[in-house]
């Protein structure tokens, strides 16, 4: 036990000497989550559009008003001509036109039907989209509005709720994500770049012909970054619930438990990784491509599984960030308890005990 | 085992699939001897000592080292021999005395045991004003000097060198030779490897293995009788070329 305890003293001085891995430990977490907090947003906010009223009347200047009043956009120019629409969409600033057609009272009144077309700029697909939503559901509501009076033979009312995150707040969905990227990151990449670095010194050599066991040394090696991370989640859940005033409607606890469960699972691919990898370098890019990216692409965290192509779906599966993003999610959302994500909790256990099996089995032939 | 052989091999051998790497060596090391261990680059020398050191298994053959078996006892010879690598293997971003204090640790030393050992070892090296620098600022004579020392920390019975001194200056090469010395005339067994030929005359007895087998084993004096040479490199340019 002694032993063990300088092995692990002297990994801290490693990480705390090192100021590369001191910034991607403490500095990165951080940076991380204010930028996915407020920099990267799927909602919409004072965006600028321009007006093309052909009309001029009352109704038109009503449905502008209603526009104008909502937090969403500002109305920043009222353009005369056709010709000017493409004019301001190169310009850049402006990101939608709405474009109300001639005589618009009168056909509305005549006819009971006037058009109002909305062009949006779709360089950016997302903002366009909503964009788009937004303007449909200001005149959908000012069209109910008009007609309160009139009863209709039919009419379906739809009623919406919008649970667990009522107010859409896009930074909700960031911090289950930007946590697991972090645990992965600091778990699997430092845990495996640290290894190879003793077998790049030849250290590890040292190590494994001094009476230390080989799986001293490396539950030596990864005890300080289990410590690192679970210092990290706190970090992120801390920031998350002060700055963004995210809920944890579940249990702190069993969610301190999953992260542990996770850090976990992703210091067994890091050691994973290290049996495979001989060089830092090596380590690391197996880290960034091989856990990186399906931690972004495949969690289900920016890109929604169920509208992947039915492979990808499947392949999801296997990526362990996807079950622990379900169960934070689960946990600080919903408020759920074991009962609802045991399931998931047992296939990351899995995962876990299925990756140090196969370290172990590497590790014994590396020897040989 | 002899009363006075430390290391016994006996048609030890190692195969990597189809190669031989290592084919049926056999000889003896005695208590207090310095053992030269030679051979061309790719001849086996590192795979044999591997074996020895207990980090890799025989596929055939055995060896006592310290009085344990290679193959079953691996992690008591463990305890009882030092190592010291051809990749230099201190920590660059420890210091000097957290260097010592860690591999005093890992060898089971006790707190009390380690302060006085890195006194010791000090003073010897003359590292006073350099305890607390962090040895990646050390020039590499001194770092090997160190890494010798620290291998040397738990006293085992037997300290296998493999290349010690590849890129030193002859200035510390001797400096390292006379630290070798003075551990042997204590008793140490040291079992080196070397490419200076200059330094295997130092040695008290000499092997040269050639594509996996040792081809001569004697002492230098002896050997360059044997193959009728005026120095060491002779001789090994003739059993290295066949």
């Amino acid at each position: 036990m002694k032993r063990f305890r300088g092995f692990v003293i002297k990994e801290f001085y490693h990480i705390f000497r090192d100021k590369r891995s001191l910034f991607i430990l403490f500095g990165m977490p951080i940076a991380q989550i204010l930028l996915f907090g407020f920099a990267i947003t799927n909602e919409i906010n004072n965006v600028d559009i321009a007006v093309l009223d052909h009309s001029k009347d009352a109704t038109t200047e009503e449905i502008i008003n209603k526009i104008a009043a909502s937090s969403y956009f500002s109305i920043d120019q009222f353009i005369e001509r056709e010709s000017d629409i493409e004019t301001v969409f190169k310009q850049g600033k402006i990101k939608a036109v709405i474009n109300i057609e001639k005589d618009f009272s009168q056909k509305l009144i005549k006819d009971g039907k006037a058009h109002v077309q909305i062009i949006t700029d779709a360089t950016d697909p997302n903002t366009a989209n909503t964009i788009y939503n937004y303007v449909t559901a200001i005149l959908q509501n000012y069209q109910r509005s008009k007609n309160n009076n009139i009863t209709m033979p039919y009419q379906i009312s739809p009623q919406t709720r919008m649970v667990y995150n009522p107010e859409l707040k896009s930074v909700f969905m960031f911090v289950p994500g930007v946590m697991t990227i972090i645990l992965m990151l600091v778990s699997a990449m430092m845990t495996s770049i640290s290894i190879t670095r003793e077998k790049e010194l030849g250290t590890m050599e040292i190590l494994l012909v001094s009476p230390l066991k080989p799986f001293q040394v490396i539950v030596g090696k990864v005890v300080p970054y289990i410590f690192l991370s679970v210092i990290n989640a706190i970090v992120i859940v801390v920031l998350s619930i002060f700055i963004f005033k995210m809920p944890v409607e579940g249990s702190i606890f069993l969610l301190g438990l999953e992260s542990v469960l996770f850090i976990i699972t992703a210091l067994a691919l890091g050691i994973l990784i290290s049996t495979i990898a001989t060089t830092q370098q090596t380590a690391m890019m197996i880290s960034l491509m091989g856990l990186m990216l399906p931690v972004i692409l495949l969690s289900g965290f920016i890109f929604p599984i169920a509208s992947m192509p039915l492979i990808l779906q499947v392949i999801s599966n296997l990526v362990p960030a996807k079950w622990f993003i379900i169960i934070i999610k689960g946990i600080m959302l919903k408020g759920v308890g074991l009962q609802f994500i045991w399931k998931e909790t047992l296939i990351l256990l899995g995962m876990t005990v299925f990756f140090i099996g196969l370290s172990v089995k590497k590790y014994k032939i590396r020897l040989e | 085992m002899k009363e006075n052989n430390v290391i016994e091999v006996k048609g030890l051998t190692k195969m990597f699939g189809d190669f031989t790497a290592v084919s049926a060596i056999t000889f003896n090391v005695k208590k207090g001897e310095i053992f030269g261990f030679l051979g061309a680059n790719g001849a086996g020398k590192t795979t044999a000592i591997k074996m020895l050191i207990g980090i890799s298994k025989p596929t055939a053959g055995e060896a006592k080292v310290a009085g344990f078996d290679v193959g079953s006892e691996a992690e008591d010879i463990k305890k009882n021999i030092g190592y010291m690598s051809q990749k230099f293997a201190l920590y660059d971003d420890l210091t000097v005395r957290e260097n010592i204090t860690f591999f005093g640790g890992i060898y089971g030393l006790s707190r009390a045991r380690i302060k006085e050992k890195t006194n010791e070892l000090i003073e010897e090296l003359g590292l006073q004003d350099f305890t607390d620098k962090l040895v990646g600022s050390l020039p590499l004579g001194w770092k090997q000097k160190i890494s010798f020392s620290v291998s040397l920390l738990h006293e085992p019975k037997i300290v296998f060198l493999d290349e010690p001194t590849g890129g030193v200056d002859p200035i510390t090469r001797r400096q390292f030779w006379e630290m070798i010395y003075k551990s042997a005339s204590k008793g140490t067994t040291i079992f080196v490897t070397t490419h200076y030929m200059d330094e295997a005359e130092y040695c008290d007895r000499v092997s040269i293995m050639v594509n996996g087998k040792i081809e001569a084993l004697d002492t230098p004096k002896k050997l360059k009788e044997l193959y009728n040479t005026e120095t060491m490199n002779d001789v090994f340019l003739k059993l290295a070329r066949g």
